[in-house]
């Protein structure tokens, strides 16, 4: 899967909570409030089963799940993705 | 021997008498262990039963209709254990799994505090450095059979933010002291769990440090949420099997209680709800066992959901029972009880109608057109 895949993807994922708002791969979507805490567990299970990866305890930071560029980079880190 | 066999020889008959004594002996946690119900969330591979989501369910409605006070333990005791198996390291799932899937240990889940109840974030249990130990200082309340629990997973706050760690209770500076009389569950007697200067082991800390709020109580209470859906559906099964008992042998007017028609409207309202919270307990199951994102969302609706449907239940069979549901020679007063109990824990039904409605606004709302 390239990049931009995975990058559609998550953001297809997210469309379905965010509805309404434009939102950049950039933006933090807990820090903007775009979505509520349980929105992580939910990217966890999401990730693990559409990328078919299992994430270490050190892979779990907000902050690698607070944007469509930070969930992309954690993939490509965890050899998921190609680097492109 | 089937679970079914051993709640109808050795829990029914009891489930009063447990009641009364606000505890349940510690030999019915090893016997359910026997019969695979402690270990059923965990994975084979983790040494664990490994038993489908919907299997489960099954185990947990059928303990919750005769005593959700043990299914409360088992609620606590899964939701520790899953923390352990989702986010502890391999040396400390070694060190407990096999314990916690035989039943020679039982976990429980200490997040809840005098002060902090749905804000469960904001927790003032600390967790300072001291060396390679964790010195843990603050005060846990409502704490669900503390008395019996030989390891709790304890929330509190590190420099980097809130943390899980796991604290045996037989700690030097823990102490426990029960709450008695409270409305219901009285037989998983809830405590005030006491920490002076506890010193634990760094290495027994469960998840990220500073992110145990987000991941490791989020997920712990959806599995709290899940055994609590399927039990409280177990207690509307109760209901039923009480009222229709009665309704059945009580004759007023002539005929039995059955046959008058408001007695009837009722019994129709609570097997509407049971098999309503059936079908949508056994559909979050179905999600779990599919990894869904969504199963979050449908767990808490089928909690929410099962929950004020066996307040509705009970409500109703004590109605039925007539005075009689007053008193302490029928099980229904109980069911009243801790039915009320359902509504609060993992989640007071607020919180859970939040997380609901947010779903909703995202989901149901139609789509602007561009």
């Amino acid at each position: 899967m390239t990049q931009i895949e995975a990058r559609t993807k998550i953001r297809a994922f997210l469309g379905k909570f965010i509805p309404e708002q434009d939102f950049a791969d950039g933006d933090e979507i807990f820090a903007l409030g775009l979505v509520n805490s349980l929105m992580a567990m939910q990217l966890v299970l999401f990730l693990e089963k559409d990328f078919a990866v299992k994430f270490a305890n050190q892979d779990l930071t907000l902050k690698n799940f607070g944007s469509v560029d930070a969930m992309t980079d954690l993939l490509v880190r965890r050899g998921v993705i190609g680097a492109d | 021997m089937t679970l079914q066999d051993y709640l109808g020889v050795s829990v029914a008959p009891c489930a009063e008498a447990w009641d009364r004594e606000e505890r349940v002996p510690r030999r019915v946690l090893t016997e359910l262990a026997g019969l695979g119900v402690l270990g059923a969330h965990i994975s084979a591979a983790q040494g664990g039963r490994g038993r489908p989501a919907t299997e489960w369910g099954e185990m947990l409605e059928a303990v919750g209709a005769e005593s959700m006070s043990l299914l409360s333990i088992l609620t606590v005791h899964a939701m520790c254990s899953f923390a352990v198996a989702r986010w502890g390291d391999a040396a400390t799932q070694e060190e407990y799994l096999a314990d916690f899937v035989s039943g020679r240990k039982i976990g429980g889940f200490a997040l809840t505090e005098p002060a902090v109840g749905s804000d469960a974030k904001a927790v003032a249990t600390r967790f300072v450095d001291a060396g390679e130990n964790w010195s843990v200082s603050g005060c846990k309340k409502w704490i669900s059979a503390a008395e019996l629990v030989d390891v709790f997973l304890v929330f509190g706050q590190t420099e980097d933010g809130p943390t899980a760690l796991l604290v045996p209770r037989l700690t030097r500076g823990l102490s426990v002291v029960p709450i008695s009389g409270s409305l219901g569950f009285r037989a998983a007697r809830t405590c005030e769990v006491k920490f002076d200067h506890v010193l634990v082991p760094k290495r027994w800390t469960i998840g990220p440090q500073g992110q145990g709020f987000g991941w490791v109580a989020s997920s712990a209470l959806d599995v709290g949420r899940f055994c609590i859906a399927c039990g409280s559906t177990g207690l509307i099964r109760a209901c039923i099997r009480a009222s229709s008992a009665y309704a059945r042998d009580r004759r007023q007017f002539g005929v039995p209680l059955g046959e008058h028609q408001l007695i009837q409207a009722m019994l129709a309202e609570m097997t509407t709800d049971y098999k309503a919270a059936r079908a949508l307990w056994r559909a979050a199951a179905k999600e779990r066992e599919d990894l869904q994102p969504g199963s979050i969302v449908e767990t808490t609706t089928a909690k929410y959901f099962a929950s004020t449907a066996s307040s509705r239940a009970s409500n109703h069979a004590v109605q039925i029972h007539g005075a009689n549901g007053c008193g302490p020679d029928f099980p229904v007063q109980r069911y009243f009880r801790d039915a009320r109990v359902t509504e609060i824990i993992e989640g007071s039904n607020q919180m859970q109608q939040l997380m609901i409605a947010r779903d909703a606004l995202a989901a149901f709302a139609p789509k602007r057109g561009k």
